[in-house]
């Protein structure tokens, strides 16, 4: 697959934010960043902001389902070319604001900016076209479809052939079928499930399942692409390959939003984290903050008795 | 600076693509004996994917050339007379397999339950009969151009139905398709117009005279209705092939398989329901427009649930989700009844219990061939199958799975 290892230190990523106003190629192949899926699957995207500035603004996200309130005035920005964590204990309202983030639950007050656009009220799949893609917590492939198709269903996002095209064969049509191959491929190869193309993707083992979510979603050439607890049942060498995915992602120059719960992959993943406890956020920092923040320590671990908090 | 060295561009890898063809038919007998014995038909579906394009369109040739002599060889065991005219009785199959080719883009690739169809079909019979029979006081146009007309009134009419029923799911669809279907059978009783049971005689029929002057589109010749309703069938077939191997049917079975999911992966689930819904109500228009032809007689007798029941029957039969399913599930449907008179009366009875039994040993039907959703999905998946067997070592059986996945295809 990839000739260079993109195995590049989140201090790059931040020097560079300062510096190069746009993403310089060259410069990132000199560091080591390859742009292989980027270029992959989107060869003329486009990102209105820069590195550093804010993709996403969650901007007092309030969400009440009847009496219960799940999320309670929570606001924190996604930076682009980040990667940011967001955890906390069971039933904190991570996935809840996941979900509002990419349209299933509709906020009940307050506002969700993507590259300063609300896409409140939008649909789902608009909001995927803005540049929002997400993996699902319980894994939700296409199960009678193969790996492959999976994926060409998510680069259907970014197609444009009407119903009469494909009805026709139009050039459109087969140009894009015939790219969309290649792209698909070049995903599952990103994602290691390329000698797996040709299977039904509910014939998968679990681990290529999840890696294949994520290859669906990067096919929608999102902006921000989120992981709902994307390493839920792998074994720890298996979330060690997983560390290294995201970077290599995130390498490419996407933004990501991670849940997770295992602690030691977002300490060693992400370069910021917000936590969430009852639906409130209770900090918002790098990872060593967090980890030192007592208000994070009593949340998952309970208060100290002897602590007068 | 790009640094995919993967797949090559598809352009120049057509010397390679006959390589590949080659290889895949040398594996071919091998993948058949890899992949899991399902019985008969599953078995011959293998096989039938390992064979190269070329085989495939050369047998696919020869069974289209059998089709159109059907009616003229008419082999004696297979023969529905002297019972039923058997041109007339290919006319019949064939008009089913249509109906069922449409249902089975609702059904089976949308996976969106329709028990109405039965009302497009309907809409398409009276959109023919109104505008060429003289009990009409429509304007009158020639027969051929009916039929245009008819797939776009019934598309019409499967827009009205769709837009605002389709946010329903399941069960619910169901029962409004359901009332749908007997709406329009009930507006054709009450509707002075549409003449209720006395219906629209002498409906017109494709232009053209036998050397004796009778015309060669008249009722009781099944012969060229057959053929034309075969023509139409295998045109209607290649399109939905195209339509399946393309966004609009990946759109459709990720429906089926996941709505919630496919939503937010970017497909806009109710523009392509509303689609399935279209095209299904505009084959369904076409097969009644050729039906209102033929038979030259149209009123509200023909047009209850339980045919829709039996057009629903067709694609569970044959195997919801694949087009040739659904050609033989249609022709099964009308043949059986057509052939075996002695047990017409019985015919319900038959079809329930045969449904039940398919439901419970084959619940994917009689084919249960999986849809193929990429246009040039072959390519990809023999350089999967053909890196799988080189030099690299297979990772936990690869190629294995991939080569017997794609054969099951």
């Amino acid at each position: 697959m990839s000739t260079t290892e993109p195995e590049m230190a989140p201090e790059n990523e931040r020097g560079r934010s300062s510096d190069a106003p746009e993403i310089d190629e060259a410069m990132m192949a000199e560091q080591g960043i390859d742009m292989e899926v980027a270029e992959a699957v989107a060869p003329d995207r486009e990102i209105a902001v820069e590195v550093g500035d804010k993709l996403v603004e969650v901007q007092n996200l309030t969400i009440k389902f009847g009496g219960l309130v799940a999320l309670d005035n929570v606001s924190f920005d996604i930076k682009r070319g980040e990667i940011l964590g967001l955890i906390g204990p069971n039933g904190a309202g991570k996935t809840t604001c996941f979900n509002a983030m990419t349209g299933v639950y509709k906020p009940t007050s307050g506002k969700i900016l993507l590259e300063g656009t609300s896409i409140g009220g939008q649909k789902q799949h608009k909001i995927t076209r803005m540049g929002l893609a997400r993996t699902f917590q319980n894994i939700r492939l296409f199960g009678e479809m193969t790996a492959l198709e999976n994926v060409v269903v998510g680069l259907d996002a970014r197609h444009r052939t009407s119903v009469g095209g494909a009805l026709l064969r139009l050039p459109r049509h087969i140009r894009e079928e015939k790219s969309a191959i290649e792209r698909g491929m070049a995903l599952l190869e990103f994602v290691g499930v390329a000698d797996h193309a040709a299977t039904l993707s509910r014939h998968l083992s679990y681990g290529h399942q999840r890696r294949l979510e994520i290859a669906r979603a990067l096919a929608t050439d999102p902006k921000v692409l989120c992981l709902d607890e994307p390493a839920a049942g792998f074994n720890p060498a298996e979330k060690e390959d997983l560390m290294a995915l995201i970077r290599t992602i995130r390498g490419d120059g996407y933004t990501v939003l991670l849940i997770e719960h295992d602690m030691k992959l977002v300490m060693g993943v992400t370069d910021r984290i917000v936590v969430l406890e009852f639906g409130k956020k209770i900090a918002d920092g790098i990872p060593s903050a967090i980890r030192e923040d007592p208000r994070v320590v009593a949340a998952y671990l309970g208060e100290p008795e002897d602590d007068v908090a | 600076m790009s640094m995919v060295d993967g797949p090559t561009p598809l352009p120049g890898a057509k010397a390679s693509q006959a390589a590949e063809d080659r290889e895949a038919a040398k594996s071919g007998p091998g993948t058949s004996a890899d992949a899991p014995r399902g019985g008969m038909f599953k078995s011959f579906g293998a096989r039938w994917n390992a064979l190269p394009r070329q085989q495939q369109w050369a047998w696919l040739t020869i069974v289209v050339v059998l089709a159109y002599l059907l009616p003229v060889i008419n082999p004696p065991l297979i023969s529905t007379e002297p019972g039923n005219n058997f041109a007339l009785a290919c006319f019949d199959m064939a008009r089913f397999a249509l109906i069922a080719v449409g249902l089975n883009v609702v059904i089976g690739y949308a996976g969106l339950l329709d028990l109405g169809y039965v009302a497009f079909f309907a809409v398409g019979s009276y959109t023919a009969a109104m505008l060429t029979s003289p009990d009409s006081t429509f304007l009158k146009i020639p027969y051929l151009w009916t039929v245009p007309v008819a797939m776009a009134v019934a598309m019409f009419f499967g827009v009205v139905l769709g837009v605002p029923t389709l946010r329903l799911r399941g069960d619910y669809l169901a029962i409004v398709t359901l009332g749908f279907g007997e709406i329009v059978r009930l507006l054709a009783t009450l509707i002075p117009a549409m003449n209720g049971q006395v219906g629209f005689q002498n409906v017109g029929h494709p232009p053209g005279l036998e050397a004796d002057g009778t015309p060669i589109f008249s009722n009781a010749n099944g012969t060229p209705w057959y053929w034309l309703v075969l023509t139409v069938l295998i045109i209607v077939l290649l399109l939905a092939g195209n339509l399946e191997r393309s966004r609009v049917g990946r759109a459709w079975i990720a429906i089926r398989e996941d709505e919630d999911a496919a939503e937010i992966m970017g497909v806009p689930t109710f523009k392509y329901k509303v689609w399935a819904f279209a095209i299904g109500a505009g084959v369904g228009g076409l097969s009644g427009a050729l039906f209102a032809g033929q038979v030259g007689f149209v009123n509200n007798q023909k047009f209850d649930v339980v045919t829709s029941i039996l057009f629903v029957a067709a694609v569970v039969l044959g195997g919801a989700g694949n087009k040739v399913g659904a050609v033989l599930g249609g022709a099964l449907v009308s043949y059986i009844p057509l052939r075996f008179t002695a047990i017409a009366e019985y015919k319900y009875l038959i079809f329930g219990v045969a449904l039940v039994l398919i439901m419970i040993f084959r619940s994917q039907g009689l084919l249960p061939a999986r849809q193929r959703l990429l246009a040039y999905g072959r390519l990809a998946y023999n350089r999967v199958a053909a890196s799988g067997k080189g030099g690299t070592p297979p990772s936990g059986g690869a190629p294995g799975t991939a080569t017997s996945t794609e054969a099951g295809a």
